[in-house]
């Protein structure tokens, strides 16, 4: 490598390069600044703007013009010169020239205080305008409900339009018409549907795209800003909160190569809305008669205590969402097990725990993130990945763009934007066609297999030579982590990765799924990693073997769980539920005693552990809504109260320590301890005769209580509401066409896999419409989970019946 | 990251037996063989110039929505690429259209006063179409005959040193 | 003089017109026995990229880039798919030489990217026609399909090992799909944008494969370079300007049209085969090269001659060798906005200099010519046009710049007049 460096002089400053690296990307490591608009270094080269025209020589012989630093490639001996007369006036003629059209109403302009434009213009900005013809004035378009448009304003640099080309993969954004009449935008008035699409925001260097929700509540130089971590998918996405006062005014992301580089999903740009949601909860309240009273923290607390204690140690269970801090489930684990229960999880949306034995301790995405991109072969096993974690879907992208294999194995085929290879099975066959992976690579597994087809064929032969390459990859995503046979598929999966010498990797849902397994708050865990002495009920068990009393933390009962029909019978059988939430919402009113608020993202300290094992650690940036407390803070009194001992922190960083102390020398390891032996664990039936099997995907904007509160996301063509999406082909064995109404019959009760549906007294039932949609496997449907109306239905993987209405 | 040069391509989930006319599809079909296969879309103007001519003469979006299924590009794309060069219409149009060249050959061959009188007589500015609907009247750039000036594009044909009197014969001739 | 004359490119014009641009007609003038011989011979294509090199031709599309150096820099040895491209989009204001090539004698420039082709590597081709050409584009047409059908072009053509498939490919109104990296991208179904270089097309062109591209008469030049020798060829012209080359001589003169005709030929000359100034009005000035390059007044031209050099000499370019005459009693500023609203309705967009510059310039001119000029204006738009010349991805920024930078310099005295008097010097066009 070091032969390669050359050294060149910028500026009289002697700096070295690789052979083939732009002027521009030389200059900024070394921290030269040249102007640009067009330059973006994750984009492709355009050179268009001309603002970063510089003066060069090359053996002593200048180029005749001034060249563009961002696309002129360096040379052994190349002198360049970024303020000389002769450069200066060549961007002076460029600032010219784009302020010429360029409304100059900064005052009132969004981007007014942060404006490349702006910024760059004070530097030249000698100049009285010449420029005395009228104006170009361009007609808007509504992009949607997240970008707001000015696009008199736009400069044509075509950031927008080639990251929609390059890192999208979606070409919603174009250039049409030509000269003077170019124009950025749709042209045909569509709304921007692409769950990365905010970044457009953050790379137009000029107010022509900016954050609609955003939009004038706040002036750049009112805000300050905060780090803070995005608390959705287990990405964990560097982000920059942008605050006035006490509120959050928005959301960008913060450079990290590693985990997000510069982009952030638009869930984690846009769910801070949700913050400042009418439904939170901001104060204490007790159910007292039924009627729900507002009290003072120190009289909750009492209540919550006694509730906790009531029904004894065996009889609570505490149900956590993945998305709570590293120090809330680590307090929340020990105040529980204080209480003497390890009835405790956070796998609100796993219904097949046989595995838990041979759970890895440290289970993770099986390599840095970053390193997605190299992969040459990617099995992915039940996700719909770019709902689930976008910014890994993009590095998969990548890595396809750079002739990867992409792999998936999914119940419905996935719209992805790049080349893949997809075979599309129902659940109940998942196993089956993992086998035939294995067959095909000689390594047969006992039990039932598909027939072998070309495409299991390429498949498993590319992700072989991927794995001798040392760069294959086997996922795991929710969709196969929600499936009543997830043991099964995951020790399957496993197998043909040991087979196919790939990787295997978690593909964790949450933002702290995996910090669960390090704070302990799962039944088979404690903080560490190390085993309980016996094991306590996982979140399935303890809702089919109901309890009497329950904590529940950060959760939506009728949203967050696989079965929420399930869920919220168990509480309404409970005597005692005490729930720490962000919002209100009627399922909470309904089964909860005593409902303290709890700082949500943006509000605590804490710390989130993503897909790949990293400890991404932040601070509180705003005061909790209303009378709302810090997780941790409430956990630590509840604790002190009752004399516990491990509740003395003084702050969260304490508790952090604490975790990190216990995991000292836990390395991140997917190795399943029993792996071969879970591959002969019995499939759970099929679905009985007239039922199909439900597959109940999570909706990008569904995911979470937080999202599931910002409304902006919700008025976005991603959000989705409930419907019944069959393959037409289904849809016709049904007797059923687009848009009939239908009634969606879910059994309860028996989860051991009877497979019998609607004869049960507790079935319950819901109404939508019928979609048709060529994508789904036959023998299933999709019917989305989290939405509205879905909360009357039973497991997000399982049978399901569809009674077409009036019929 | 450096320059790209890769096809657009996109997988246009429709049934391509849907789009078009299956006259045009052949007829594209012969121009997509010219290019490698992964290029598609060197196709789209050839295509969109087909589409144009049957369907009188312009382009709606529903038409170029399926040449991009067709050729599977992103829609976006053809838009750019039906925007950006003259001889593609996106409004409807007359009968016929009368292209005059303005460029400085034809302007020093009196173009000028052709497009004068075709707007006097014809009640019609560049750009616009008669009230008949007979003939939509448009200015060109260069038309690359400039030994002839002033050229005038009727439809597909070149006239050649039109004086106002010719060029009011040969619109009288058209139907 | 007129022995001189139609001795390439235009070979076939002394042919009977109904049937000159027929396979046979070509035939009857040596056509396609090069061709057959390296079909036959295989010579080392660098002794024919040689014979080009001795020729000195020099790119006829505008650039006047030596055609057998860029031949040369096709990195022949890399497995790659390598094409020729040819230009015959044609679009340059005063140009009309190659719809009257592929008119007149379509074969000899099927012939030509055959042997070019063959010189750099290349088994694909493709000529790209502006859309607008639709007799010049049916007769190519027709004259592919003689030769597929008489196997000239095709698959292991002759019984070699030879393939060479050549496609026509249309445009649809934009002159900067003439500039040769829009244009690929054109080919490659998108607008036409040029391309930064490097790299260069040499490198990664159409489809990122090596390519060549070269003018319609460039090309179709190569058969009688071969046929002849180099220094035949070489002689015709002057020394770095070899070979005849074709003029389009338009605006005021008697007789417009196309002369094939040595390199060197004295403009006087020139202007006299095409009758001299019509109406018997003076010389006021000639653009020589196309409107993208400066105008040179009329008794400068007149002591000049038709090449590269002595043109530069003049102050100007030779071009696409388009040869504008601009007659006593022409309003300069008027000719100068035609330019201008030109250039500002042909420019892509990309660059900020060429499309905020390209409008200002014609907007300032429509405000001059509508009697609201100012006195600073003229400064203003020199400054304007130095401010895009040099500054853009392609040359249509040099070429909207040097008209107006070489009209103030020669005609000044008209912009001021009609800025002080708000009416032009001289009232007609
Ligand atoms: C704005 C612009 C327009 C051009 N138009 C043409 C054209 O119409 N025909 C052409 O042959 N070359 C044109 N050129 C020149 C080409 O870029 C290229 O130099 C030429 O086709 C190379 O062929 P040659 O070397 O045989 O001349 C144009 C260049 C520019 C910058
Ligand atoms: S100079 Fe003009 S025409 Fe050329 S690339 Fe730039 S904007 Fe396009
Ligand atoms: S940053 Fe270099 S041209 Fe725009």
């Amino acid at each position: 490598m070091s032969d390669d460096k050359i050294t060149l002089e910028i500026d009289g400053r002697l700096c070295t390069a690789v052979p083939g690296e732009m002027i521009i990307a030389v200059a900024d490591r070394e921290g030269i600044a040249i102007p640009r608009f067009c330059y973006h270094e994750k984009l492709s080269i355009a050179a268009n703007c001309r603002m970063c025209l510089v003066e060069a020589e090359q053996g002593g012989r200048p180029f005749p013009k001034p060249v563009p630093a961002c696309a002129t490639p360096v040379n052994d001996g190349m002198k360049v010169l970024t303020r000389s007369k002769k450069a200066l006036d060549a961007q002076r003629g460029t600032m010219e020239f784009l302020l010429i059209n360029h409304p100059l109403d900064c005052p009132i302009c969004d981007q007014g205080g942060e404006c490349e434009l702006q910024d760059v213009s004070m530097g030249y900005g000698e100049d009285v305008s010449r420029f005395s013809e009228r104006k170009r004035v361009v007609k808007d378009e509504d992009l949607g409900p997240l970008i707001a448009t000015e696009m008199t304003r736009c400069i044509h640099c075509t950031r927008c339009v080639r990251f929609g080309a390059e890192i999208a993969g979606l070409r919603e954004l174009g250039a049409t018409g030509r000269g003077e009449d170019m124009r950025i935008g749709t042209f045909v008035e569509r709304t921007v549907a692409h769950e990365l699409s905010g970044n457009i925001i953050d790379l137009c260097p000029v107010g022509a795209l900016t954050s609609k929700p955003y939009r004038f509540t706040a002036r750049a130089w009112e805000l300050t800003s905060e780090e803070s971590i995005a608390p959705h998918d287990s990405v964990g996405s560097n982000l920059r909160l942008h605050i006035r006062g006490s509120q959050v005014m928005r959301v960008h992301p913060r450079d990290n190569e590693a985990v997000n580089e510069c982009w952030i999903s638009d869930r984690d740009r846009f769910s801070y809305e949700g913050l400042s949601s009418p439904e939170r909860l901001t104060e204490p309240l007790l159910k007292r008669n039924g009627q729900w009273q507002t009290v003072d923290w120190q009289e909750a607390l009492h209540a919550a205590l006694e509730a906790l204690q009531a029904p004894g140690p065996d009889q609570l269970g505490c149900l956590i969402s993945p998305t709570a801090t590293l120090e809330e489930q680590y307090l929340l684990q020990r105040l529980v097990r204080t209480l003497g229960s390890d009835h405790i999880d956070t796998r609100l949306r796993q219904q097949d725990f046989r595995g838990d034995a041979a759970d890895p301790t440290f289970p993770w995405l099986g390599l840095p993130i970053a390193e997605l991109e190299q992969q040459q072969g990617v099995l992915l096993i039940g996700s719909d990945l770019r709902q689930e974690q976008p910014l890994l879907a993009h590095r998969l992208r990548m890595a396809a763009l750079d002739g990867a294999t992409i792999a998936l194995l999914n119940p419905y085929a996935l719209a992805l934007n790049h080349a893949s290879l997809q075979l599309v099975a129902a659940p109940p066959a998942l196993a089956s066609e993992l086998r035939a992976l294995s067959q095909v690579l000689g390594k047969p597994v006992q039990g039932a297999t598909v027939e072998i087809s070309d495409r299991h064929r390429q498949i498993a032969t590319a992700l072989q030579a991927a794995g001798k390459a040392g760069q294959g990859l086997v996922l795991l995503g929710a969709l196969a982590e929600a499936d009543p046979d997830y043991s099964l598929i995951r020790a399957l999966a496993a197998a043909l990765a040991e087979t196919a010498e790939c990787r295997l990797g978690f593909l964790a849902a949450a933002a702290n799924s995996i910090g669960s397994r390090l704070a302990g708050s799962l039944p088979h865990r404690l903080p560490g990693g190390a085993a309980p002495k016996r094991p306590g009920l996982d979140a399935q068990a303890m809702l089919t073997d109901p309890r009497q009393g329950y904590l529940l933390w950060g959760l939506e009962p009728d949203r967050d769980f696989a079965d929420p029909s399930l869920a919220m019978a168990a509480l309404r059988s409970a005597k005692q539920v005490v729930a720490c939430s962000h919002f209100k919402s009627a399922a909470l009113d309904e089964v909860a005693d005593v409902l303290l608020p709890i700082s949500a993202f943006a509000e605590t300290a804490g710390t989130f552990v993503n897909a790949e094992g990293r400890w991404q650690r932040f601070q509180g940036a705003v005061a909790p809504a209303g009378d709302a407390r810090p997780g941790w803070k409430v956990l630590r009194v509840l604790g002190t109260m009752l004399e516990f001992d491990g509740f003395g922190q003084n702050n969260a960083r304490e508790v952090h320590d604490e975790v990190a102390h216990a995991c000292s020398g836990l390395a991140p390891d997917n190795r399943l301890s029993d792996a071969r032996a879970l591959t002969a664990i019995t499939e759970r039936s099929a679905p009985s005769a007239g039922a199909l099997t439900r597959i109940g995907n999570l909706p990008i904007y569904a995911s979470d209580a937080l999202v599931r509160h910002a409304p902006a996301l919700q008025r976005t063509p991603l959000a989705e509401s409930l419907a019944v999406y069959l393959h037409p082909q289904q849809a016709a064995d049904l007797g059923l066409t687009e848009g009939d109404q239908v009634r969606l019959i879910q059994g309860a009760g028996s989860h051991s896999g009877s497979g019998s549906v609607g004869d049960n007294a507790a079935a319950k039932e819901a109404r939508a419409p019928v979609v048709l949609d060529d994508r789904i496997a036959l023998g299933c449907t999709r019917i989305p989970a989290g939405v509205d109306g879905s909360e009357a239905l039973g497991p997000i993987i399982g049978p399901v019946r569809i009674e077409k209405i009036g019929a | 990251m450096s320059f790209r040069n890769t096809p657009l391509a996109v997988i246009q989930d429709v049934d391509k037996e849907t789009l078009l006319t299956p006259e045009l599809r052949a007829e594209i079909d012969k121009h997509v063989a010219k290019y490698p296969p992964e290029w598609k879309q060197s196709a789209v103007m050839p295509a969109l110039t087909l589409v144009q001519d049957h369907n009188g003469g312009w382009l709606s979006r529903e038409l170029m929505d399926q040449v991009a299924a067709y050729l599977d590009m992103p829609e976006t794309a053809v838009y750019e690429v039906a925007t950006f060069y003259a001889m593609y219409d996106l409004e409807p149009v007359g009968r016929h259209k009368v292209c005059v060249c303005n460029s400085i050959s034809c302007m020093l061959g009196g173009a000028e006063e052709l497009m004068h009188h075709i707007e006097k007589k014809h009640n019609v500015a560049p750009g616009g179409t008669t009230a008949d609907g007979k003939l939509t009247f448009k200015e060109f750039e260069c038309l690359g005959a400039c030994r002839h000036a002033p050229v005038v594009m009727v439809d597909k044909a070149y006239h050649e040193c039109v004086t106002p009197d010719a060029i009011d014969k040969i619109i009288d001739d058209l139907d | 003089m007129a022995e001189n004359q139609n001795t390439v490119c235009f070979r076939t014009m002394h042919l009977d017109a109904r049937v000159r641009h027929t396979l046979e007609s070509y035939r009857s003038v040596g056509g396609y026995r090069q061709w057959e011989r390296i079909l036959r011979e295989k010579p080392d294509p660098d002794q024919l990229i040689n014979e080009v090199k001795t020729s000195a031709l020099r790119g006829r599309g505008g650039a006047g880039f030596p055609t057998g150096l860029k031949w040369s820099f096709m990195p022949r040895s890399k497995p790659d798919q390598k094409y020729i491209v040819c230009n015959s989009d044609e679009g340059e204001p005063g140009t009309c030489k190659d719809r009257d090539i592929m008119r007149y004698n379509p074969h000899q420039l099927i012939e030509g990217m055959a042997i070019a082709g063959y010189c750099i590597g290349a088994t694909i081709g493709y000529n790209y026609i502006r859309g607008e050409f639709y007799e010049p584009i049916a007769r190519f047409d027709e004259a592919l399909e003689e030769a597929y059908a008489a196997g000239l072009l095709g698959k292991e053509l002759l019984g070699s090992s030879i393939d060479f498939d050549l496609y026509t490919h249309l445009g649809a109104g934009a002159y900067i799909c003439g500039e040769e990296t829009a244009l690929l991208e054109s080919l490659e179904g998108k607008k036409g944008q040029p391309r930064f270089k490097p790299p260069f097309p040499a490198q990664a062109g159409l489809y990122g494969k090596p390519t060549t591209i070269n003018n319609t008469e460039s090309l179709a030049s190569v058969p009688v370079i071969l046929e002849k020798g180099g220094q035949w060829f070489l002689e015709q012209g002057r020394p770095n300007n070899g070979g005849p080359k074709l003029f389009s001589v338009t605006g005021h003169v008697a007789r417009p049209d196309n002369f094939e005709i040595p390199l060197g030929t004295p403009f006087r000359d020139l202007l006299e085969m095409a009758g001299g100034v019509s109406g018997g009005r003076a010389l006021k000035a000639v653009i020589p090269g196309g409107s993208s390059v400066p105008v040179v007044p009329g008794d400068v031209m007149l002591t000049t001659d038709m090449d590269y050099d002595s043109i530069t000499k003049a102050g100007s370019m030779l071009g696409s060798g388009a040869v504008i005459v601009i007659a006593e009693g022409t309003c300069m500023v008027k000719v100068l906005a035609n330019l201008a609203h030109f250039y500002a309705h042909e420019s892509c967009g990309q660059c900020t200099p060429c499309r905020e510059g390209t409008g200002w310039l014609a907007r300032v001119l429509d405000r001059m010519l509508a009697g609201q000029g100012r006195t600073q204006d003229l400064d203003l738009l020199d400054n304007v046009a130095g401010r895009i010349g040099g500054r853009t991805i392609c040359a249509l920024g040099d070429a909207a710049a040097m008209p107006v930078q070489s009209f103030l310099k020669h005609y000044r005295f008209e912009f001021e007049y009609l800025v002080e008097h708000g009416r032009p010097l001289v009232e007609a066009a």
